[in-house]
């Protein structure tokens, strides 16, 4: 039921940051919304009901590490997709492995 | 170009297309929930900046530039993957917005009120994103600019 739950408000508040990335133009202000605290916001707020407050705040210390991550892979993207032109899906999910090592990385170095 | 809404980008985008966003936030966020079940706060924090959805927004983006392209009889493989790539320098500006809302949970949160630490980081992160935004933007500007005037005087000599 709490992984329903979860889903649930995950799903509704992603797309809403979503559609705002929809709405708005030029496209670079719009990718500012691929980046938006929505899956965070989400998960943070089931996490302080559950959990409390110093665990939610433990998971906050670490999403320093996963944004910092979020910034090397979307500016890889960035690179990749504009010098080499490759399909935007194949991109962004190969790259995805970058999130990974640089995110992994960090928790291994500075948050374990 | 100025910042604006353009309402009419809703009606392009197809119920399926809303339905896979849906379902990729709400799978990364379960998925995020038994992360930190398994392995803990610190483990499962690092998947709250997932790029969770933006694989399926930058593809859809692609395939209506394409589209754009394709009904003007032209063909906008090139061009759907020069937006996708803009989209993507979009979102590591807004990347450095996240990391300052991370900062702001971590250390606000204990001893204030959860609600208004989110509701203070959400704005931070607004603010930030959208600062950086201006800033690379202006940057822009000066540097067209100087390459402009730079033409000029070699054009003039």
């Amino acid at each position: 039921m709490e992984i329903l739950i979860r889903a649930l408000v995950g799903g509704v508040v992603v797309s809403a940051f979503a559609l705002l990335g929809d709405v708005f133009l030029p496209k670079r202000f719009a990718g500012l919304f691929g980046a938006a605290p929505a899956v965070a916001l989400a998960s943070l707020g089931l996490a302080m009901a559950s959990n409390g407050k110093l665990y939610a705040a433990l998971e906050a210390r670490s999403m320093v590490g996963g944004a910092i991550a979020f910034l090397v892979y979307a500016y890889c993207v960035c690179v990749i997709m504009l010098k080499y032109k490759p399909s935007a899906l194949v991109c962004s999910l190969a790259s995805i492995t970058i999130w990974c090592a640089t995110a992994f990385g960090l928790w291994m170095l500075w948050l374990r | 170009m100025k910042v604006h809404a353009d309402f009419s980008a809703l009606r392009r985008t197809k119920w399926y297309e809303y339905a896979i966003r849906f379902l990729f936030g709400g799978i990364v966020t379960a998925i995020t929930g038994m992360i930190a079940k398994k392995f803990g706060p610190q483990v499962g924090g690092l998947f709250l900046a997932f790029p969770a959805i933006f694989p399926a927004t930058a593809t859809l983006l692609e395939k209506h530039e394409k589209q754009k392209k394709e009904r003007k009889g032209l063909n906008g493989t090139k061009r759907g993957r020069l937006v996708a790539g803009v989209d993507a320098a979009g979102a590591a500006m807004g990347a450095g917005g996240l990391i300052v809302f991370a900062l702001i949970v971590w250390k606000l949160l204990p001893g204030r009120s959860g609600s208004m630490v989110l509701a203070g980081a959400t704005l931070a992160w607004v603010i930030v994103a959208v600062s950086i935004w201006a800033a690379v933007e202006k940057l822009r500007q000066l540097q067209r600019r100087h390459r402009t005037r730079r033409i000029t005087t070699k054009v003039h000599s």
